[in-house]
């Protein structure tokens, strides 16, 4: 079978600094991978090259097979992909930021249902009840008109994720969706995603969240210092006796939810 | 003063109105796609608009009105002086809005711009769906007060042969010889005009609040 998301050789640097250090990801269709790992070790970064709003210096990423960004060519060098090619590729990936990001000037049906009016070029009143299914699939329906200024971190989080959805991605993106909402408030998106997952989507998740990947992930990457240091599913990964750099991390994020767990 | 005056006063002031409002609306929307010329990165579409801001913000308007009406028919433009009249304008307010809009521009949050880019935005979809109306909203209170010197600078038209209301008061004090009457009465009425712009500006502004309180 294909992967969804296959990663090879993937480089970035940031000038000097080297950030992604030659990482190899498959990620298998209809299966959540969590991607863990200290702050800095270049989580967000091999997320963001993932969907492509940060190119990776070397290296290459297939998206159900299809290159992203870049085609390389027999004799191992890169060519960039025309904006066509490249907009069709990252039509099957939607992503889920830290800070929601939703469009302040369009209330939350006008958040789901504009891409599908604009890049879509769906009509309103079907774009407008497509957007209305999403925004019922996260249980906001009744909130449909109002702002994101007069939501709650976690129902604007929940609007991005129906925003994202409406657009029928095969492949879901999260960066660190619960770590800028209050800890009440990190459940009912973690509720939407685990919903998501027993649907059979395909997703990468960047997660503080250790319960919630130990729990939902199939597949756990640690990534430290732009390396993968270890991939395997959540037994391999959390089994006794762990990997040293991996156990130094759990200390300072374990939270006591995931401590039962493991 | 006579009715008769007064009207025709009220009927020049029309004029005012319409070239005025002809005038801000192309300045914005040439104003945006200038301002957003001036942040590009291509060099090519950087250096004409700050060559374009720098003009029209540094030569005097009046200078800018008397050089088009001039230069229009060189160009083998025969067109009614009242068109030179409001392209002067439009030009010279599109540079201060294209000013005035570069801080909204800078202040987009760059992942309210990675959201729309990830959903398959174009390129001139993402500036006017998502950009623009960002970048208006945040300078809003600047681009009012622009258009309200806009209107005010509308005088200058005169010096093309354009009777508006400013002319035509100058027209009527030295044919009746009741100069402060007549200026009296166009300064009442660019204050009306100058109130009602305050006050649309001000529902905009309400209407453009997002939901915030
Ligand atoms: N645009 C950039 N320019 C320069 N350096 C960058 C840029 N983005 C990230 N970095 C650097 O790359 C490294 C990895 O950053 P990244 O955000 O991917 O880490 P992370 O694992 O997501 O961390 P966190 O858990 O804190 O979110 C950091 O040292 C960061 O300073
Ligand atoms: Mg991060």
């Amino acid at each position: 079978m294909i992967a969804a998301v296959s990663v090879t050789g993937l480089v970035k640097r940031f000038g000097q600094a080297e950030v992604l250090r030659g990482i190899d990801l498959e990620v298998p269709a209809g299966r959540v991978t969590c991607l863990i790992g200290p702050s800095g070790s270049g989580k967000s970064t091999l997320l963001r090259c993932l969907a492509f709003l940060e190119e990776a210096t070397e290296g290459a990423i297939l998206i159900g097979g299809e290159p992203l960004g870049f085609a390389v060519t027999p004799d191992g060098r890169r060519t960039r992909l025309p904006s066509g090619r490249i907009r069709a590729v990252r039509s099957q990936i939607g992503m889920v930021f830290q800070h929601f990001n939703l469009w302040p000037h369009m209330t939350a049906l006008g958040n789901v249902s504009e891409a599908l009016k604009t890049v879509r070029r769906l009509g309103r009143s079907e774009a407008d009840d497509r957007a209305m299914a999403q925004l019922r699939k996260v249980g906001l329906q009744n909130r449909a008109n109002l702002y994101p200024s007069q939501l709650s971190g976690g129902q604007q989080q929940r609007v991005a994720i129906a925003r994202a959805l409406a657009l029928e991605p095969k492949i879901m993106l999260f960066d660190e969706p619960t770590s800028s909402l209050d800890p009440e408030l990190t459940g009912e998106v973690l509720n939407v995603m685990r919903a998501l997952a027993a649907d059979g989507m395909t997703m990468v998740v960047v997660s503080h969240e250790i319960g919630f990947a130990a729990s939902v992930g199939h597949q756990i990457a640690f990534l430290d210092h732009g390396q993968l240091l270890l991939r395997g599913t959540p037994q391999e990964v959390f089994r006794k006796p762990r990997h040293a750099r991996l156990d130094q991390f759990l200390d300072t994020y374990l939270d006591r939810g995931a401590a039962m767990l493991l | 003063m006579s009715w008769t005056l007064f009207l025709l006063l009220v009927k020049a002031s029309g004029l005012t109105v319409a070239i005025s409002a002809i005038a801000i609306v192309i300045g914005l929307t040439l104003g945006m796609v200038v301002s957003a010329g001036m942040l590009s990165p291509n060099l090519l579409l950087s250096m004409p608009s700050r060559v374009f801001v720098s003009f029209f913000r540094g030569v005097p308007l009046l200078v800018q009105l008397l050089l088009i009406y001039n230069l229009l028919p060189l160009l083998g433009l025969n067109v009614p002086s009242v068109v030179a009249a409001v392209a002067g304008l439009s030009l010279c307010t599109a540079a201060y809005q294209a000013e005035n809009l570069r801080g909204g521009f800078l202040s987009v949050p760059r992942g309210v711009v990675e959201a729309a880019d990830m959903a398959g935005f174009r390129p001139f979809q993402l500036f006017w769906r998502i950009r623009v109306p960002i970048a208006f909203k945040l300078t809003l209170p600047a681009l009012v007060s622009e258009a309200i010197m806009i209107l005010k600078s509308s005088s200058l038209v005169s010096v093309v042969g354009v009777v508006e209301l400013t002319r035509m008061a100058q027209d009527l004090a030295s044919s009746t010889y009741k100069p402060l009457d007549l200026y009296a009465a166009a300064g009442g009425l660019y204050l009306a005009i100058n109130w009602l712009m305050a006050g649309l500006g001000r529902l905009l502004e309400r209407r453009l609040r997002w939901g915030r309180a």
